[in-house]
């Protein structure tokens, strides 16, 4: 599960970039004034407690969700500035795996791959879809799941279909959006080896936006805290909570006690 | 003046609503025929839905449209009789059932299974994020999910109003022919004396409307389904009952519309 230091970040290239990030529900304000870099090969663990603001952050560099005012620069695009047909072609390189893993229900293992690549890629063939699909779905571990229907899977399974369906695009960002939350500690180690694996084996820049600091420890070359809609630390795991700051206390605390 | 613009809302909460509800129908029915002609056409899960809409109501139609055909030909025999005038019936049944009752049993059988199947369907998918993952994978869930749902609709709903209108018509004669002799094709020969064309294309096109309609609102409901399973729940319920309740609307105007065409 421990994390290897194989991969190379490059601190001169940043993969996404946001500036003076502000994002508010109706009255209520979520986020508040974000600034953050995501380097090229890195991963960083983003913590905080439920309703923080993690997932909002993460939906609005997809554009799934528009900031109230800020700039988020994405490899190179302005996300709250373009258009429908440069957003897409902006999220092909960007893979989002979601907290409930989005599995489309009336698609079996294969199909739920095979329609991303079917959507985008005009000119492919039946043999390169399965081809593509049996490759991503044996770098997950599921090869042998391939006709199994998403209510047949279990929660890590899920979890596992849901990011190959995101790698089969081969994003240059993953967005892991709570990867461990409701799996068992055996699922958990499994999930954090597959975000490294993932990490080395297709070079990718990730967020991995979680409140479980095992894979924050375990996943992360950097962890940014997100305390009532804004970074309070960033750095390294042990730089985060080698501090006396009590919100990070308690944070750090109830979730190893836990 | 300054007091009106800082109001939180215009009239109160609910009335507001409602009208934002109005306004974002007319933007999902806009996006619609700007989404549904224009490339990449989605022939694969269009003719996917048709089958979904058509064939698999297939049975409920032809049962109802049957019973319903025997049915008030059996209630209708009383009353021509007690005028002399049962040799009317085939006529009778004819411009009942292909005018009037076809169209609208067709559309509320609709309505209640295919209606409630997708708002539940898309509502399902809304609130487990698969309409979501479909945009972060550059897919156009608008396209892929809503214009395919609702050129099924409008194409497989009139189709399904002929069948069931040929189905009612051989209920009926089933009755006739238990009581007297006639034979099916002087009976449909009778039956369709009185129908004009103008009869079966007022029929067809009330189908099409009902069909776009059914397959509009239960999106529409789905699309946007908000609190969970609870909104789930309501998506299809709401898509059943605002679907008839229009439907309802549209044919009186429709009938309106028809009849000053004929009267011209």
């Amino acid at each position: 599960m421990e994390k290897l230091q194989q991969h190379t970040i490059n601190q001169n290239e940043a993969v996404i970039s946001i500036t003076g990030l502000y994002k508010s529900f109706e009255e209520l304000e979520v986020l508040k004034g974000i600034d953050f870099t995501l380097y090229k090969g890195e991963n960083v663990a983003v913590l905080g407690k439920s309703g923080t603001g993690k997932s909002v952050l993460i939906k609005i560099i997809v554009g799934l969700l528009k900031p109230d005012k800020g700039e988020v620069i994405a490899l190179g695009k302005n996300v709250t500035t373009l258009n429908r047909k440069e957003l897409d072609e902006l999220r092909l390189r960007i893979g989002f795996s979601f907290q409930s893993s989005a599995l489309y229900d009336g698609m079996n293992v294969f199909q739920n791959l095979a329609f991303p690549l079917q959507m985008n890629r005009k000119n492919i063939t039946k043999k390169e879809i399965r081809y593509a699909v049996e490759k991503t779905l044996d770098s997950v571990g599921l090869k042998d799941r391939i006709k199994q229907m998403p209510s047949e899977l279990s929660g890590g399974q899920r979890k596992r279909v849901g990011i190959a369906r995101t790698l089969i695009l081969q994003p240059e960002i993953m967005l892991y959006d709570e990867p461990t939350a409701g799996l068992d500690p055996i699922t958990c180690t499994e999930i954090i080896d597959l975000i490294n694996h993932v990490q080395h084996q297709y070079n990718t820049s990730s967020i991995i936006i979680t409140h479980d600091l095992t894979c924050a420890k375990n996943t992360s070359d950097r962890t940014a805290m997100l305390l009532e809609g804004q970074f309070v630390k960033v750095g390294t795991f042990d730089e985060v909570f080698d501090t006396n700051d009590e919100h990070l206390r308690d944070f750090y605390n109830y979730n190893f006690i836990q | 003046m300054n007091n009106f613009w800082n109001r939180k809302y215009i009239f109160n909460k609910k009335i507001d609503q409602y009208f934002k509800d109005v306004y974002d129908a007319y933007q999902f029915i806009k996006l619609f025929f700007k989404e549904a002609f224009r490339k990449p056409f989605h022939f694969k899960e269009t003719i996917n839905q048709c089958y979904e809409v058509g064939i698999k109501s297939l049975v409920l139609i032809t049962l109802t449209g049957f019973i319903v055909g025997m049915v008030f030909c059996k209630q209708s025999r009383p009353s021509l009789e007690s005028f002399g005038a049962a040799s009317w019936l085939p006529s009778l049944m004819g411009i009942a059932i292909i005018k009037a009752l076809a169209p609208l049993i067709t559309a509320l059988i609709c309505a209640g299974k295919v209606g409630s199947g997708i708002g539940a369907e898309l509502g399902s998918m809304r609130v487990t994020e698969q309409i979501e993952a479909m945009e972060v994978s550059s897919i156009n869930p608008f396209k892929y999910l809503v214009s395919t749902r609702i050129l099924s609709t409008t194409f497989a709903i009139p189709v399904l109003m002929l069948y069931c209108g040929f189905i009612s018509l051989y209920g009926a004669y089933v009755n006739v022919h238990a009581e007297d002799t006639s034979s099916m094709l002087t009976f449909y020969q009778n039956a369709f004396s009185t129908i004009s064309f103008l009869d079966i294309f007022e029929a067809v096109f009330k189908s099409v409307v009902y069909g776009f309609t059914i397959g509009a609102v239960s999106c529409f409901k789905g699309y946007y389904a908000t609190q969970g399973t609870l909104g789930v729940g309501k998506a299809a319920n709401h898509s059943v009952v605002l679907s008839m309740f229009l439907i309802f609307i549209e044919e009186i105007v429709i009938v309106q519309v028809f009849n000053w065409i004929r009267y011209f």
